[in-house]
């Protein structure tokens, strides 16, 4: 039995692993289940990607310092997503196609310079992460954005909530639903800048969309849908480490793994139209 | 409790093409008007841009008591029904221009929209999300939430478009109910026996204002005629208009 618990008692680098991706498990999902419903699945994929700009960057100037890579993620993927943002609004060209072309060159941008003047395990780092190296400042970071994109979703609860159901009533309540859209995108940067920490640039996304994904088919309502994910996610990542630690294989993908099983596992047997129920109907009831 | 609205040569425009052109004349304080005319006459831009929602071209939309509360429910297909959303959240948004995006329902506030719920016929269906509802039963749910919006001027855009005979009875009944508070209503229609029936005043668009005043004088065999001869479609020509 203690293969379940050992690792986490015996190993402070499994300690602060754990803790990290526990505070992810919080913020990333619930952010996730908003970028599903609002239709911006791929918007969180093309953010997690632009902040590798920014992060190289600031390795360049600063080199592995903690503060130098967050702030340049952060600004990276903001920029990113104004100019985006801008784009849609003045061209023809839709949400999602402004993002792609914005994320496939900041990653471009990224790789270039990391693999120009770092190693190739830098490389590897920004790309997969580094989650057994997570340090108490790191783990403090993670921990502190955690919980800000937790109080702020929930501040903006009920505006992005009538933003995605019903935009007309807000804007004939003359309502500004552009800035608590924004506000969101600022989230999202957020979040993916802690997961980028621990999963690194290509694996963040991971644990805020599959577990999203998943959610969908245990829950009818906002708030339901966001504990499942929750819960998904806090269960990959346990697991995840747990594998990783004794398959001795990278713990990011091995995350990312446990939650794509899940999301396989609530595809096929999910109450609320999973494979199973859709096509094994119990009978109808009366009228 | 109602509040006029006056339109000043109102001219509202898609590119430089108007849809609502010139129109001048005043929803006066406690009316019920229909806004009837062929598509494309420009119905719904008007009451678009009596909301705020389409900016004004030219001319002035001026709302005569000063703080009065426009409520605008547009046609149902802006609505994102497989969001997960249950019936008393949609309702109690209708509390909007109150608790603002922050603040917070107080249990008065959540009896109320119980309240509007049962006006509207749908008790016991607050915890249903919005996806397993009917057509009629949306409308029903958006009614309620104009009730709690409790705006002196009620705007409707095709409110009964696609319901059926009882549901059609009962949200006129709604209708009915605010005309009786002294609310100005106004309400996009283009069935003319429903006008005639339940609407004392009617306004009829085919870009321009053909006619506005008491229905009989408006819904008349030569004044569908004159509609009828309106262009559909924009002329891609069409001069720079001179009109002062």
């Amino acid at each position: 039995m203690d293969i379940l618990y050992a690792p986490f008692i015996d190993y402070a680098f499994m300690r602060r692993a754990l803790a990290a991706t526990i505070a992810l498990s919080f913020c990333c999902p619930a952010v996730g289940v908003w970028l599903v419903l609002r239709r911006m699945s791929l918007v969180g994929d093309a953010m997690s990607h632009a902040l590798l700009p920014g992060v190289a960057v600031g390795f360049l100037v600063a080199g592995l310092s903690l503060s130098a890579l967050t702030i340049g993620g952060m600004v990276a993927a903001l920029i990113v997503a104004v100019l985006a943002g801008l784009v849609t609004r003045w061209t023809p060209l839709r949400e999602d196609a402004s993002f792609a072309a914005f994320y496939l060159v900041s990653l471009a941008v990224g790789v270039l310079i990391v693999s120009s003047f770092g190693t190739n395990v830098d490389l590897m780092r920004f790309l997969f992460g580094s989650i057994l190296a997570v340090d108490d400042h790191a783990l403090l970071l993670v921990a502190s954005i955690g919980s800000v994109s937790i109080v702020g979703l929930a501040i903006i609860y009920r505006p992005l909530l009538a933003e995605c159901f019903d935009p007309e009533f807000l804007k004939s309540v003359h309502a500004h639903g552009g800035r608590y859209h924004a506000a969101f995108l600022v989230l999202v940067v957020l979040s993916l800048v802690a997961a980028f920490q621990a999963l690194g640039t290509l694996m963040a996304v991971g644990l805020m969309m599959l577990p999203a994904a998943s959610g969908r088919f245990w829950a009818s309502s906002v708030s339901g849908q966001i504990l499942s994910a929750v819960a998904m996610a806090l269960a990959s990542s346990y697991t995840g480490l747990l594998i990783s630690f004794h398959g001795d294989v990278a713990s990011g993908p091995a995350i990312v793994l446990c939650a794509g099983a899940l999301y396989v596992v609530s595809l096929v047997i999910g109450r609320r139209g999973g494979i199973i129920v859709e096509h094994l109907r119990p009978r109808h009831l009366e009228a | 409790m109602g509040a006029s609205l006056c339109l000043t040569d109102v001219t509202v425009s898609y590119g430089r093409h108007p849809a609502v052109h010139h129109v001048s004349g005043t929803f006066d304080s406690g009316t019920l008007t229909a806004v009837v005319g062929p598509n494309g006459a420009g119905k719904s831009t008007l009451l678009k841009a009596i909301s705020g929602l389409h900016p004004v071209d030219s001319g002035r939309i001026h709302v005569g008591e000063h703080g009065a509360g426009v409520a605008f429910l547009p046609q149902q297909s802006a609505l994102d029904r497989s969001f997960p959303i249950s019936v008393l959240e949609v309702v109690l948004l209708g509390h909007w221009t109150r608790v603002g995006p922050f603040g917070r329902y107080s249990r008065r506030m959540v009896e109320d929209a119980n309240h509007a719920l049962s006006i509207v016929g749908l008790d016991e269906f607050q915890e249903r999300p919005v996806g397993t509802l009917s057509t009629g039963q949306l409308q029903r749910v958006l009614f309620a939430r104009l009730l709690l919006q409790d705006a002196s001027i009620i705007l409707l855009d095709e409110p009964f478009a696609a319901l059926d005979r009882r549901t059609t009875e009962d949200l006129i009944a709604v209708l009915e109910r605010w005309h009786g508070e002294s609310r100005t209503v106004i309400a996009v229609l283009h069935d003319h026996d429903q006008v005639r029936a339940y609407f004392p005043n009617a306004l009829y668009l085919a870009r321009e204002c053909l006619a506005w005043g008491p229905t009989h004088d408006v819904l008349t065999a030569e004044n569908e005629q004159r509609a009828r001869t309106m262009a559909e479609a924009w002329r891609q020509d069409a001069e720079i208009c001179e009109r002062p």
